[in-house]
């Protein structure tokens, strides 16, 4: 048995120990071991390529784990999937809301996928766009909405369920500056009312000394632990570093 | 919360799977005009031709020499669901390919269920279009017995299963939206007209013993028949259980390659 990881903590809300996965040759991750600290808020940074959102793939169970374990909350992946599952968020890298559709019918429809009876996911619905602040936009047609009310609504999607832990792949990506500032804020404000989040980005200044940070690089977990402890002074230099991609 | 999955949760996401499928379909006007247009056509002009040229003897369920509208109007109704299985496809396609799929796959009802909930949904949507359709055709003189109406859902809804299910089994199997010409081409087409949708199957027997038996080999040529027979309130035990092996055959194989673990998709990267 290997030792375990070096930001293992108890109390997970996401746990990820010696996970691979292969496309044929190529190796796509290779003994993937981190932890989500419960109510924490914990980027996953990498370069593109890096793995990240196979790494999502393997924890929404789009693609089958087939070595090392996954527990949600601790509801170990492959023999609790319906457990794990009911536990997750996830805003996905691409748009994943049915664009013909209204907010409203769009949040149902989510609802619906966990068991939620629609009166209940009405009253949900409500709760969730305050929440992301898109209450307005409850009977608009996705396709109506910003880029940025977009993600908002992904996000609310996310949580009319009431997960434990969200995952958000990218989620500024295509954003302008204003829509990614509101996105990361609704995203902390969130982790602050108790969710555990973890942020999948190559951006680093969407990432604060205070948070969990994983290093993701070429399938393999370079960092692992609290950012400020990792970055030191500049985060930059050390994620070039120790991904050498430094000049 | 608890993670134990309520008879009363299975019926919620059901539910909301139909009315998804419902509203889409709502949505898309454009979408349930085809649907309709297409059997009319081929009902008003292309029956209305083949009438002078095409005798047709005596065939069950047929107790008396029909007018070749009313003995097309089955394969009509199988079109209909043909196509409607094979929009279902184009849909999934769409839905991966957009990744509004994963909203689905990430749900924490089983993928079979999941699968099964989307499928029957479809067909609820074609069987709509069928008596639509059905409607029209009475005017025309297309006009069964009443019982042959009320006798004809459970056979409409197999056969909506069946074709479906095939759609979804193709899906699954398709990488993009723009390899679905080639369904066009090489799964709507030869399954329709190599069917006894348009012509007996004796009629095709005289030409080419070959494509008789291709025909008869065709599960579209056993949707059309159990259509047929159900429609003049008779039951065609042989095209019952073709369509119900062919069904859980297909349900099976979508099952099988929508699985993380088991299907193509094990083997792909970004395949959802």
């Amino acid at each position: 048995m290997r030792a375990p990881p070096l930001c293992q903590m108890p109390q997970d809300a996401l746990s990820i120990q010696h996970v691979s996965h292969s496309f044929g040759r190529f190796q796509a991750l290779k003994d993937v071991s981190l932890t989500v600290p419960r109510g924490g808020f914990t980027a996953l940074l990498g370069v593109n390529g890096a793995g990240k959102t196979t790494l999502f793939s393997l924890i929404t169970r789009l693609y089958d784990n087939r070595s090392g374990r996954i527990e949600v909350a601790g509801h170990d992946l492959r023999r609790q999937p319906g457990a794990a599952l009911a536990r997750l968020g996830v805003v996905f890298q691409s748009r994943a809301l049915d664009a013909d559709l209204t907010v409203a019918q769009n949040l149902e429809y989510h609802a619906a996928l966990h068991g939620i009876p629609r009166r209940e996911a009405r009253a949900r619905s409500l709760e969730v766009l305050a929440q992301v602040e898109l209450s307005d936009r409850l009977h608009a047609r996705v396709s109506a909405l910003s880029g940025g009310q977009q993600r908002r609504a992904e996000i609310a999607r996310a949580l009319i369920h009431r997960p434990e832990i969200l995952l958000l792949d990218e989620p500024t990506v295509g954003l302008d500056v204003k829509s990614r500032a509101e996105v990361v804020a609704l995203t902390r404000a969130l982790v602050r009312g108790g969710v555990s989040a973890l942020w999948a980005t190559h951006i680093l200044d969407e990432i604060r000394p205070e948070d969990g940070l994983v290093i993701l690089h070429r399938g393999e977990v370079l960092a692992c632990g609290n950012a400020g402890a990792i970055g030191g002074d500049d985060l930059t230099a050390t994620f070039l570093r120790l991904t050498g991609e430094a000049a | 919360m608890s993670h134990r999955l309520t008879p009363r949760m299975w019926l919620t996401a059901f539910l909301g799977i139909a009315r998804r499928e419902t509203l889409r379909f709502v949505n898309q006007r454009g979408r349930f005009l085809a649907a309709l247009v297409r059997p009319l056509v081929w009902l008003f002009i292309f029956a209305a031709g083949f009438r002078a040229v095409l005798g047709l003897s005596i065939t069950p369920p047929y107790q008396t020499y029909v007018l070749y509208e009313v003995y097309v109007t089955p394969g009509l109704c199988a079109m209909i669901q043909l196509f409607n299985g094979m929009q279902s496809s184009l849909s999934m396609v769409h839905d991966r390919e957009t990744g509004a799929m994963r909203t689905l796959l990430v749900s924490p009802f089983p993928r079979w269920f999941l699968l099964a909930a989307k499928l029957v949904a479809g067909v609820i949507v074609s069987i709509i279009q069928v008596y639509a359709f059905l409607a029209i055709a009475w005017f025309w003189d297309v006009q069964p017995p009443a019982i042959g109406y009320l006798a004809v859902l459970p056979a409409l809804f197999l056969s909506g299963l069946m074709l479906g299910a095939m759609g979804l089994f193709l899906s699954s199997a398709i990488r993009q939206l723009e390899n679905f010409a080639g369904v066009m081409n090489f799964v709507i087409f030869p399954m329709f007209f190599a069917s006894s949708a348009l012509y007996p199957l004796w009629r095709m027997n005289e030409s080419s013993p070959l494509l008789h038996d291709i025909c008869a080999a065709n599960p579209f040529t056993h949707a059309v028949e159990l259509i047929r027979f159900a429609l003049y309130a008779r039951f065609d035990l042989l095209s019952f259980l073709v369509v119900s092996g062919c069904l859980i055959l297909f349900f099976a194989g979508a099952v099988i390659m929508y699985d993380p673990a088991k299907g193509l998709w094990a083997r792909r990267k970004g395949g959802a």
